[in-house]
């Protein structure tokens, strides 16, 4: 009964509906990214894809056991199918030469060819077209009641909890199955233990997303999370996370559009997420790989440019040498525009200083900096000639590269193994050996 | 013995390999001869099969080339057979001991051509020679872990190259399996072929081989046993001070260092 | 014909063509993406029939065609890249591609008359009386088309079997007697999505990827020559048809439906007897120490 739009009107929360639909939402959410989260680490994150899928046959002999569609009984059904499903699976990989990827694969298509038999059977029609499969398949998030949040909020919770409870256990499970075994931990019962919570999980979400969907949450979130961390309950905690926050947005868009499901929309939630992570996550992510890269490439163009007024400098015996651009690239081939943009760097950083009309010259900071390059390289080359036996003339190249690797402390350790010389193998001083000159 | 005019079998030049960033071979330079059994030692993650993998064109080169007959490319390879470590095969798979063996004249065979009755005869006088005829219609998995060895080993004979590469062929097989395998290399370089094998047995050694490199991240040293295989390069190659290397090594892993080449 | 015999020849095409490439993709661990591909067709179906603005076959074929395709790109791009492992690859694009399918047809649902359960089911009882003219002759389209896919997958396997089996087999020898492994892998998926994509019309989505595994696990727990693997699989897969119309004629229930519930019987049997690997063999075997087995007393593989 308010006048604001429905953009806004939605966060009011007046409509009890809106809140159970979002916190239904929302737990199924928390609920997915958790346990999905040692599925994923148990690399069997289609578990819950091939189980969704298995829940069928469940809920068809359940109505024809007790003849009502009581969600209580569906639920009973659903999670007792999921369960044989799950052994099904489990008895497959164990028993059989069969690879793990075909008993999913078979367990989610023939279980599920079962349950269309079943509920055309229940139709009598033959055509499963008009068996009304849309609730199985899509969900019916748009009509729960309270009593389907308390349900899932339980179920939810019961399983969290678990979780919680068995929390290291369950961690050694994820990451060493083996050494859990060798520890002494029933690693079966183990495994069957957080099978059973993950077909809770699906069947109780799949009342409201579907099939298909409730798949995902079980996937997605927790493939997320895993960009952000290494930590197994930092994971948990955001793969729980983005759960929620993909049920928020689910309810939010099928509030603004009533007609639409809310599964697909919590599922593209999710999914946005998970590419956002993909991309953007500071530790994996692709942009910061690729800023990185980019930055250390900069960064050696940089060391290089130095090096070489540094050498140059060297040459005359005397410092303080002017060089143009085209002295610098007979000594360093390079691309004129290149060699500009890097002076130019240099040169804000302090590292160089522009004299006379296109002469560049060293500061004491650059000084400092192409010196110690310089004696990083030399010992570099001394080190793989006289310790490892390696040519003299495939040293150059390597220490080129190792030169911009090299930290302080393993600057130390290099003298100390070479017993602090005063040469490299070509007979060039390495510079800069008495003073300890600090970074600059 | 080794020349430069192409006859050479394997030639690797300045050769550095990295797994994830961090290099595992540094600077090698080898002329592999002709006609001899050459062993490659070296203490554990010193590159060995890394150097196989590099000269197989299975692994990308940081640095370097190698050069079989004087040729690169992915042509010069299949004058290679290659028999990698056990661990990399499905067992499982629906095929007995002759098919593998048989897969081995797959290089020889035209895109859409069916295995002849020729190539079946090879693959049997292949079996022959190691001494599993009799399991030919075995499927592999029911095979002992020495005489699935034998299967590949026939494989590569079957393959007719004139140069094999062998990752650790003795590892974990039986006395008799080993005498076989020992026999059938000699049998190799009678005929003029260039055997090149890991191997992870010192005191074997100067028994089987001709020659010998010592590696542990980079060559220590190459050459006939009775020069090279010394207590000398033997502390150098085992005598594990390469920590610095090591850790270095690391640094690029860690910034995920890429070479000019990548 | 009767309707009878046409539905049963359609639903064995089905089956042998997916039971022919299945072999290969069960071998090579695929099976999880077989499944992906069968979902992650349906924004294309959806898209050709918004763009055909009809209920052609041809656009919905190409659409489903493209999305299969763009599957098995899009999961590989991410597992090389994205640096995501191949489970969650295959469980982050199937899903997506499938919500964008859904809320594609629900947002379009005035214009495009499609139902979900069309898609995901297939309608084979009906396929019999959608005909093309051929040669004078009224022949169901699902026949002809299945018939074109089943020639061309034997075709397939015929031709290029040494390169499928190595690829499968040890990817390393491929490569290093130069055959590319990247290239019959894209080969192989091109065919189980032209086979997929095929077969929905008749079968539904998620029976074929029942038809594409399920008969070719059946031989594999049967035989060891990957030659009888094939011949096997084609054969379970037959049997499954045929057994699968007598079970729904029974239930008076979907034929698509039991197909897959008669093929996931025919697997347990295959499972508990089968005389070269089946439980309970193997149980008897291991009670009697029958000295025939090598690996008793040995380090196995």
């Amino acid at each position: 009964m308010s006048d604001l739009p429905p953009w806004l009107a939605f966060f009011t929360f007046t409509s009890v509906n809106v809140v159970f639909v979002t916190a239904g939402c929302m737990l199924i959410g928390i609920t997915g990214g958790t346990l999905g989260s040692f599925a994923y680490l148990r690399k069997r994150s289609l578990l819950g894809d091939a189980l969704a899928h298995a829940a069928l046959p469940g809920v068809c002999v359940a109505f024809l056991l007790t003849g009502t569609k009581d969600p209580l009984v569906i639920l009973l059904g659903s999670v007792a199918a999921c369960w044989l499903g799950a052994i099904t699976i489990d008895a497959i990989t164990a028993y059989t030469r069969v690879k793990e990827d075909s008993a999913l694969g078979m367990v989610l298509s023939v279980y599920f060819g079962v349950g269309v038999l079943l509920l055309t059977y229940i139709q009598q029609s033959g055509n499963p077209n008009q068996a009304g499969l849309d609730a199985f398949l899509f969900g019916e998030a748009a009509s729960m009641v309270q009593r389907d949040v308390w349900t899932l909020a339980g179920a939810g919770g019961l399983a969290c909890f678990c979780v919680v409870l068995a929390y290291k256990e369950l961690k050694l499970l994820a990451f060493d199955p083996d050494f859990a075994h060798s520890l002494g931990f029933n690693r079966r019962l183990l495994e069957v233990f957080l099978s059973t919570l993950i077909v809770i999980a699906v069947a109780i979400g799949l009342q409201a997303v579907g099939v298909v969907l409730m798949a995902a949450m079980l996937v997605t979130p927790a493939a997320a999370a895993r960009y952000w961390t290494d930590r197994l309950g930092v994971m948990l905690l955001l793969a729980a996370g983005i759960g929620a926050a993909s049920g928020f947005m689910g309810a939010y868009a099928s509030y603004l559009a009533p007609r639409m499901p809310t599964g697909p929309w919590m599922v593209l939630a999710a999914s946005a997420l998970f590419f956002l992570s993909m991309v953007l996550s500071p530790r994996a992510g692709i942009v910061p790989r690729l800023y990185r890269h980019l930055r250390q490439r900069r960064r050696t163009a940089e060391e290089n440019v130095l090096r070489t007024l540094y050498l140059l400098d060297e040459r005359r015996h005397r410092p303080d040498g002017h060089f143009s651009l085209g002295e610098v690239i007979e000594h360093r081939p390079m691309p004129l525009g290149t060699l500009r943009r890097v002076l130019l760097r240099l040169e804000r950083n302090g590292r160089v200083r522009a004299s006379s009309v296109g002469l560049f010259t060293l500061t004491e900071s650059g000084r400092a900096r192409g010196e110690r390059l310089t004696r990083l390289h030399r010992l570099w080359e001394l080190y793989l000639t006289s310790k490892l036996d390696i040519a003299p003339d495939h040293v150059h190249d390597d220490a080129e590269e190792i030169e911009h690797i090299l930290t302080p402390e393993l600057e130390e350790r290099l003298l100390a193994a070479l017993n602090h010389p005063e040469t490299d193998p070509h007979a060039r001083v390495i510079p800069g050996l008495r003073s300890r000159s600090e970074e600059p | 013995m080794s020349t430069d005019d192409g006859s050479c079998p394997i030639e690797v030049h300045d050769l550095t390999v990295a797994y994830h960033h961090r290099p595992v071979l540094w600077d090698m330079d080898a002329l592999f001869p002709d006609g001899k059994l050459i062993a490659i030692v070296g203490p554990n993650g010193a590159g060995k099969s890394t150097l196989l993998k590099a000269i197989m064109g299975l692994v990308p080169l940081a640095s370097g080339f190698v050069k079989i007959r004087g040729n690169t490319g992915k042509a010069a390879r299949t004058a290679i057979a290659y028999v990698p470590q056990r661990g990399s095969v499905d067992w499982d798979f629906p095929t007995t001991a002759l098919d593998v063996v048989l897969m081995g004249r797959y290089g020889h065979l035209p895109l859409f051509a069916r295995p002849r009755k020729r190539d079946r005869d090879i693959a049997r006088q292949c079996l022959e020679q190691v001494g599993m005829s009799e399991f030919a219609n075995r499927q592999i998995s029911q095979l002992s872990g020495g005489q699935q060895q034998r299967v590949f080993l026939a494989r590569a004979l079957a393959q007719q190259a004139r140069i094999y590469l062998m990752d650790e062929p003795f590892q974990g097989v039986d006395a008799a399996t080993e005498t076989a395998i020992v026999d059938l290399l000699r049998t190799l370089r009678e005929q003029g072929s260039t055997v090149v094998v890991v191997h992870h047995d010192l005191q074997t050694v100067r028994e089987y081989f001709d020659w010998v490199m010592l590696v542990n991240l980079r060559q220590i040293a190459f050459g006939p046993v009775e020069a090279v295989f010394t207590h000398e390069n033997l502390q150098a190659a085992y005598g594990g001070r390469l920590q610095l290397l090591t850790d270095v090594g690391e640094q690029m892993r860690q910034r995920e260092w890429r070479a000019r080449h990548e | 014909m009767s309707e009878t015999i046409w539905i049963i020849l359609i639903g064995s095409l089905v089956a042998s063509s997916c039971a022919l490439v299945g072999c290969f993709l069960i071998l090579r661990r695929l099976a999880m993406l077989s499944d992906a591909i069968s979902h992650a067709v349906l924004p294309g179906i959806v898209l050709a029939f918004l763009i055909s603005g009809g209920v052609g076959l041809l656009p919905a074929l190409l659409g489903a065609g493209v999305f299969g395709v763009l599957t098995v790109v899009a999961t590989d791009l991410m597992q090389r890249y994205g640096r995501v492992q191949s489970d969650a690859a295959i469980g982050v694009v199937f899903t997506v591609f499938f919500a964008l399918g859904v809320v594609l047809i629900s947002a379009l649902s005035g214009q495009v008359h499609l139902d979900a359960e069309h898609v995901l089911f297939g309608e084979i009882l009906y396929a019999p009386f959608n005909t093309w003219t051929v040669l004078g002759m009224d022949i169901p389209r699902a026949a002809i088309i299945m018939g074109g896919v089943t020639v061309l997958n034997i075709a397939f396997v015929i031709l290029c079997y040494k390169q499928l089996k190595v690829c499968a087999f040890d990817p390393q020898l491929a490569a290093s007697i130069g055959i590319s492994v990247v290239f019959w892998h894209y080969a192989l998926m091109a065919a189980v999505s032209m086979t997929t994509v095929a077969s929905f019309e008749s079968v539904g989505v998620v029976i074929v990827v029942a038809m594409l595994i399920v008969p070719a696990n059946t031989a594999y727990m049967l035989t060891d020559r990957l030659g009888w693997m094939l011949i096997l699989a084609v054969i379970a897969g037959i049997l499954s048809t045929v057994g699968g119309y007598a079970l729904a004629a029974l239930l008076d229930g979907s034929i698509a439906g039991a197909m897959a519930t008669v093929s996931g019987v025919l697997f347990a049997l295959a499972a508990l007897f089968s005389p070269t690997h089946g439980v309970l063999i193997r149980r008897r075997r291991a009670l009697r120490l029958e000295p025939s087995d090598p690996n008793i007393g040995q380090a196995g593989p």
